[in-house]
């Protein structure tokens, strides 16, 4: 199928800098692409992957503007002499937000978008939309609003708008990034099936590598500071040091088996799950899983936040939660999770006073906050938004911090005290003077967190802290929030992040259509398939590594990998 | 669900069905009539009429309440401010002086500024529904297909399109970043200053801004990788051809402003009907 003569993609010391930008972002770009091929180009944060996809589908120069060096052929012309619009017609982009990018309002229109464009006539329009919809197994849905489909429709319907212009490339941009493990996995698999049965040349965009690799790619093009540090396959790739020096978090199961002390070998076939062969280390790994001796449990603290059987509707008819009944205890880490919907949001907003309940009670230190305002709750709950944009009105640091306590009449002595002591605990005291539009996403984040921490809250709620951030910022969120933790207090975190939940959380509740499934270790959380289904979680690799190892007991294998890390992480 | 409140929902109704455009149309026409007329016995037609409507399309009271309790405040409001501000406007404009009810000072309450602002009250709470009707019975790509068609430029069009669509969008993240900055302590109830809830509404509008940008550009994106605006023109998935039901509606609008103009001519000699002399 690959055809080695004519590379389809075809960068030749290819360089691109942004007029705004003092360095290039892109540096002597050598990559050939043929067709047919299935490639996964992985890297951190601001490496330059996201460039290299805007080069492909013509977003540079169209809407991004700056200066190239050197050629990039797709189909063997320069792109430099196509534009988007004809470049569009080659390469089908999907962007990272699946519900940002529809523009329909209805799953037909939104397949249709590029045949209005093109004028089609209407008659025809109608008739290759169902075409289209019917392959994508989506036809059903065809007069629904994309805001009703599940996650896995939603992906198929922007695949179907794309795939409508017959595209020879396929570029998916960063596309787990807002999606939850389930539907992630979901869309990887529609990703490979329509690189099976089209043939098409996909090309994935990504940094969560294990989740991609849940179906096969060709190459892994591996890019950090602009440069391509790695072309290989992905036993090859895992098996390297590589992933480690370049911010991109390994697959789970090979941390496992480097915590064994077995040498990861490409001879294992180490790339994908499916594929990786334990035989000769099983003994190893089932000696390391004896030897790891569980850390004592920390005494019981009293408890901080109590839910005492809370119900709530927000049209008296449908109820969004039902009896929910749980316990925050002092210094505390806890997840929730849940599928889109299943309630996590709105019980967030009835512990902040944005809800009122209907029945039952939130009770904090024993005491109902039925009659407590937004304002008077905010003293000891604080909530922080998963946008950083929403909640940042300030142009400088130390302004956008100190508002709370401005606004509560705080004397200005004292919120400089206050505001410099958060500054100096959120890492961000050498920016003091910065405005608040030189950050980063992650540094804003932090910002956000530091303008509730000012209050001093006992409780600190946070939605999806790590949405959208590569291995690195999510490393530094978490570690943050670790010690804020460690300095006592308790943190709740809203989330679909299944590293997160392993590595940070040792307790998940779990709601599903507003109803409280589990209260439990997150090691049982992420091996228990009914809780799994409901929760729209998958099962962690570890659970299949020790199957693989013949390791009965999976879960506590998963409990030992994290007694493991949080023994050796002190 | 909440995020439906404002927003364009589907029914299979006559009002539904209509063609955007000539729903456009005859809320024009109906909202020019309702305002142009001074008589209260056309205002309380008006209002019965645009309450009919309300009904055939379906529109449940629980997705307007909040939008008439606004509705009311503000009338309400308005009905106060008029009095304090001209008390003797109903005389000066019916010419007589009938004196009700003696209050304080300057200050009484004639029959002719009772009926005054009686008749100003209802218009606005008849042409009220009419908005609601287009607003939420409207599909916001039909009508900016419907629209393009008599000539106004897709790429307009389309804006309005998207404004629509992104209205309740907009209004739920305005909200949630209203409950996050109270949580901080702002302040936005009756209880703060004027001075200082405009300041504080800055810390609810600047974020607003600022992800709304975000949005915009996403949705910007995703259209130009599809090729928006490479043509000159574009054909529209949702098109409706012209029904009867579009032109009985939009006779009927037609009988009805006429008819209110015609009672302002030869009934009342203008558009104030004056019971008093």
């Amino acid at each position: 199928m690959v055809n080695q003569q004519t590379p389809i993609i075809d960068f030749d010391h290819f360089t691109f800098q942004y007029y705004s930008q003092a360095e290039p972002t892109l540096y002597d770009i050598n990559l050939k692409i043929f067709p047919g091929e299935k490639i996964l180009i992985v890297g951190p944060s601001g490496s330059g992957k996201s460039t290299l996809g805007h080069c492909l589908n013509g977003l540079i120069p169209f809407y991004y503007k700056g200066s190239s060096q050197g050629s990039l052929k797709i189909n063997g012309v320069e792109t430099r002499d196509l534009d988007i619009f004809r470049l569009s017609k080659i390469l089908g982009t999907v962007l990272q937000d699946s519900d940002g990018q529809f523009v329909g309002l209805t799953v037909g229109e939104d397949i249709a978008f590029a045949m209005e464009n093109d004028c089609v006539p209407y008659a025809q329009m109608h008739e290759r939309v169902d075409r289209v919809a019917e392959m994508m197994d989506i036809a059903h849905v065809k007069g629904l609003s994309p805001y009703e489909l599940s996650g896995g429709q939603k992906q198929r319907t922007s695949l179907a708008g794309v795939l409508i212009d017959d595209v020879d490339i396929l570029l998916f941009d960063e596309p787990l990034a807002n999606l939850d493990p389930a539907t992630g996995k979901t869309a990887i698999e529609i990703i490979d099936d329509i690189h099976k049965n089209l043939g098409k040349t996909v090309i994935i965009i990504e940094h969560r590598l294990e989740d991609v690799l849940h179906r096969e790619v060709d190459r892994v093009i591996v890019i950090n500071d602009g440069r391509i540090i790695a072309d290989m396959n992905a036993h090859d790739l895992v098996s390297s040091d590589i992933l480690r020096q370049n911010g991109i978090r390994e697959p789970l199961y090979v941390t496992a088996l480097k915590y064994a002390g077995v040498g990861v070998t490409p001879e294992m076939k180490p790339g994908h799950i499916w594929s990786l062969d334990t035989r000769g280390v099983n003994e190893a790994l089932r000696s390391w899983y004896r030897s790891v001796v569980p850390p004592p449990p920390a005494p019981p603290r009293p408890p901080l936040l109590t839910i005492d059987h809370l119900s709530f509707s927000y049209d008296g008819v449908r109820p969004t939660l039902s009896d929910i009944k749980f316990e925050i205890r002092e210094g505390e880490m806890v997840s929730i999770v849940g599928k889109n919907g299943a309630g996590k949001s709105t019980l967030a907003k009835l512990m902040c006073g944005f809800e009122k309940e209907d029945q039952g009670a939130i009770l904090y230190k024993g005491e109902n906050l039925r009659g407590r305002s937004i304002k008077e709750r905010a003293e000891f709950i604080g909530f922080v938004m998963q946008n950083p944009n929403q909640m940042i009105s300030k142009n400088l640091i130390f302004d956008e911090i100190a508002l709370g306590l401005r606004l509560r009449g705080v004397g200005e002595q004292e919120i400089k005290e206050r505001v410099e002591k958060v500054l100096q605990v959120c890492g961000l005291a050498p920016f003091i003077e910065w405005p608040i539009s030189a950050l980063s996403y992650g540094q804003k984040k932090r910002v956000t967190i530091a303008s509730i921490l000012v209050l001093n809250p006992q409780v600190l709620i946070l939605d999806e802290p790590t949405a959208g951030q590569d291995y690195r910022h999510y490393s530094e969120i978490m570690e943050f929030l670790r010690e804020i933790n460690q300095a006592g207090i308790s943190v709740i975190l809203i989330t679909h992040d299944m590293h997160l939940m392993l590595e940070h959380t040792p307790r998940a509740i779990v709601l599903s259509e507003g109803r409280q499934i589990a209260d439990t270790h997150a090691s049982v959380v992420l091996t228990d398939p009914v809780t799994i289904a409901a929760a729209n979680l998958k099962e962690t690799s570890l659970y299949h590594l020790a199957q693989l190892a013949g390791i009965e007991d999976g879960t506590q294998f998963v409990q030992h990998f994290i007694d493991y890390e949080r023994v050796s992480a002190q | 669900m909440k995020t439906k409140l404002f927003s364009y929902n589907y029914e299979n109704t006559v009002i539904h069905n209509l063609s955007g455009l000539i729903k456009f149309i005859c809320f024009l026409l109906l909202t020019f009539a309702t305002m142009y007329t001074y008589d209260i016995r056309v205002t309380l037609g008006m209002l019965v009429f645009s309450v009919i409507i309300l009904r055939i399309s379906r529109i449940k009271f629980s997705q307007i309440k909040v939008m008439l309790i606004y509705v009311l405040i503000f009338i309400l409001i308005n009905a106060i401010f008029t009095f304090f501000f001209a008390p003797e406007h109903g005389v000066t404009l019916y010419g007589t002086r009938h004196p009700l009810l003696k209050l304080w000072g300057k200050f009484s309450l004639t029959q002719e500024q009772l009926l005054y602002q009686v008749t100003l009250a209802f218009k606005y709470l008849s042409v009220v529904p009419l908005g609601i009707i287009f607003l939420l019975t409207t599909n916001p790509s039909e009508f900016a297909s419907s629209v393009s068609a008599v000539g106004v430029p897709y790429k307009a069009s389309f804006a309005i399109s998207l404004t629509l669509r992104y209205f309740p969008d907009i209004l739920r993240v305005y909200n949630d970043i209203s409950q996050a900055q109270q949580a901080r302590g702002l302040e936005m109830s009756i209880k703060a200053k004027m001075k200082e809830r405009v300041k504080n509404s800055l810390m609810i509008i600047i974020p607003l801004i600022f992800s709304t940008l975000e949005r915009i550009e996403v949705v910007t994106n995703a259209m130009d990788l599809r090729g928006f605006g490479k043509e000159k023109r574009r054909t529209w998935y949702c098109k409706q051809k012209p029904r009867p039901a579009d032109f009985y509606a939009l006779g009927v609008s037609l009988v009805v402003t006429l008819a209110v103009a015609a009672v302002a001519a030869f009934l009342n000699h203008g558009r104030y009907f004056n019971p008093f002399i």
